[in-house]
């Protein structure tokens, strides 16, 4: 199986991650708590070791940003579609002023990131949620994002590594918001018919109108530890059956246990595990340099 | 006892009573009372009209909400010539909260699906008020699935309050189940009518509302959430549901003026509950003209119709590119069409 060949021993060429894309989780300062373990982590070396706690291995949530640097090959990232703006379609009292408040604090447009790179030097087209812009909540924009990446997928035969986050739909754009999640799936199921892969990387959290979208209809479905993956949300659960819900429920581990996802993935094997899939599903290999 | 009487209706069936009262009293006393019956019936109409031709949004979600409004099968009962009932998802179990099976519509088979709520109490409990669980939504999938194989239309019926919150519901893959149904709808060869006749609840809705022709009921709605649940996000307080109703643009006219549903099905006034034979009538003629409409597009061009429709979903503006980044910004682009292009479907569909 030629294909195999060196993939795992291709050097790992991780970007330094620029300051100023600050985590929610974390607050400001040099050190930073640990969310499951409580151990007192210093902040340049959290994003040295990719977000994950030095003790406990809990995965810190990253920007979109932060994402692609740990992901994506150095050499070129295309950035699609960023020329799409936000508007409001309904007149939604307060939208303008979220939108600008995630604005300043993300650096971003809009809730995610998508264009065309390499991973270990298979190329993708690759999509990044960022959990901190409103929620990485789908509206119109979003939605058109993913459809376009879909599309450009299929035209091109390449494959599609999605990571999501995300906590639905957006409610501020209404219907426009829900149709996303038939828009989306729509150009999804138009990249299956074509047999190009598309692998959906869930992260913490991926949630309600993007769980129930193209989150779940990968080929091949990853989830990272400890994500919450689930359709409703768990205050919303609990109201409903008036119980405390079972420990671990809506965990990435909850979620292979039941059967939803494949895998779970820590991050540290994420590039070599997508690289391995990539070259299985004929990735051609452009030359790493 | 549920309270039948919606508040806003009450000027209006306190009037209905002193008409029937005074009417009572006139065969009691064998008095002729025709003239001031007639002034207050007049009042009657007047108020009537004026009541249910100014619904507001939060007016139109407790019409929708009913505890008589008509279900599924008691439309199916009165549209269909005959029905046919199937059951079960073949995999876990058969989910009283989603009906389906084949019917007869005027001499033509379709396959017919839909969330069905319950008439009282104890129905309701068996059907768990109408909220699927995924194996509910697999059950509709593979309906659907048999529609397509012996090429029948599928009429979609959509009043549900939403997929169901429960822990069983998450275990057996809620979100994955929806998502399937979706992206299968998008691309199902054979024509889809959905008929939104009560309550369009996000996700769970949208499950089985992926279609060529969108028609909903005078007063049903259809949101992205629940304007209660909008309201706890927004405000933490739920009881402002009314201000999100206004807000979310969830009713049959919003949507229409929106452009995401085809077409506004009448009720008569006092809504669907009132008369319910006359709005089965109304929606039959309606899915009759709409199956007629699609059968005549051949099944590749229905696909590429649906997925057009879907596609130009979304509103958004295009940055300004600044004249020295043009070129950059182009580059970037090259293979984006200003009109997105479409995939080739060469492996997906024969011609019908």
């Amino acid at each position: 199986m030629p294909a195999f060949k060196g993939i795992f021993q291709g050097k790992q060429k991780f970007v330094t991650v620029k300051a100023g894309a600050v985590q929610e989780e974390a607050p400001q300062g040099l050190w930073t708590k640990c969310g499951k373990c409580g151990g007192i982590l210093y902040k340049k070396e959290l994003t040295e070791n990719l977000g994950l706690c030095n003790d406990c291995g809990f995965h810190f949530r990253l920007s979109a940003r932060e994402r692609m640097a740990i992901t994506l090959d150095t050499d070129g990232f295309d950035e699609y579609d960023e020329e799409l703006l936000t508007v409001d379609p309904l007149g939604f009292p307060g939208y303008d002023i979220k939108m600008e408040g995630a604005r300043q604090t993300t650096g971003l447009d809009e809730a995610i990131i998508t264009g065309k790179g390499s991973i270990d030097g298979y190329p993708v087209l690759a999509g990044f949620m960022d959990f901190s812009f409103i929620g990485a909540s789908m509206g119109s924009v979003v939605g058109e994002k993913v459809t376009r990446l879909f599309e450009r997928a299929a035209r091109q035969r390449v494959p599609v590594v999605m990571f999501c986050a995300s906590g639905g739909a957006r409610m501020q754009e209404g219907m426009y918001s829900l149709m996303q999640m038939a828009k989306t799936s729509a150009a999804c199921a138009r990249l299956s018919d074509t047999r190009t892969l598309y692998i959906s990387v869930l992260t913490n959290p991926t949630t309600a109108g993007v769980f129930a979208s193209f989150g779940s209809l990968g080929d091949i479905i990853i989830a990272e530890p400890g994500a919450l993956i689930g359709f409703t949300g768990q205050r919303v659960i609990e109201e409903t059956i008036r119980q405390k819900l079972p420990p671990g429920f809506q965990t990435a581990e909850f979620a292979l246990e039941h059967g939803l996802v494949d895998m779970i993935v820590d991050r540290r094997n994420m590039r070599k595990i997508l690289g391995l899939l990539l070259a299985v599903h004929g990735g051609r290999r452009q030359d790493v340099g | 006892m549920i309270n039948l009487t919606l508040e806003f209706e009450k000027p209006l069936i306190e009037l209905e009573k002193r008409i029937q009262d005074l009417r009572e009293f006139g065969v009691k006393r064998g008095i002729d009372l025709s003239d001031e019956i007639a002034i207050l019936e007049k009042k009657a109409d007047a108020l009537r009209k004026e009541i249910f031709e100014n619904l507001t949004p939060w007016q139109r979600i407790m019409i929708a909400r009913h505890p008589k409004r008509p279900t599924t099968l008691e439309y199916i009962d009165l549209i269909f010539d005959e029905f046919i009932e199937l059951h079960g998802d073949r995999t876990f179990r058969d989910d009283g909260a989603i009906v389906g099976g084949i019917a007869n519509l005027a001499g033509r088979p379709v396959t017919v699906i839909g969330t069905q709520k319950g008439r009282d109490t104890k129905e309701n409990i068996a059907r768990n008020f109408g909220m699927p669980h995924p194996e509910g939504y697999r059950k509709a999938l593979r309906l659907m699935k048999q529609a397509e194989k012996f090429r029948r239309p599928i009429v979609s019926f959509v009043d549900v309050v939403g997929a169901y919150p429960g822990v069983e519901a998450e275990e057996r893959g809620q979100g994955l189940a929806i998502a399937c149904n979706i992206a299968e709808m998008a691309k199902m060869a054979t024509g889809i009518i959905v008929v939104i006749t009560g309550e369009g609840g996000s996700g769970g809705a949208l499950a089985i509302a992926v279609g060529d022709k969108l028609m909903m009921l005078e007063n049903a709605y259809f949101s992205v959430i629940s304007p209660e649940g909008c309201a706890a996000i927004l405000w933490k307080d739920g009881s402002r549901a009314q201000e999100a109703a206004e807000m979310l643009k969830l009713t049959a006219p919003d949507l229409k003026e929106l452009g995401l549903i085809d077409e506004i099905l009448p009720e008569p006034q006092g809504a669907a509950h009132k008369d319910c034979r006359a709005v089965a009538g109304v929606i039959r003629e309606a899915i009759i003209r709409g199956i007629d409409e699609l059968s005549g597009i051949p099944q590749r061009r229905l696909i590429e119709r649906r997925y057009a429709r879907l596609r130009r979903i979304g509103e958004f503006a295009v940055r300004e590119v600044p004249e020295s980044n043009l070129a950059m910004v182009v580059s970037g682009n090259e293979d984006m069409s200003a009109k997105p292009d479409l995939p080739d479907l060469e492996e997906v569909v024969e011609e019908s």
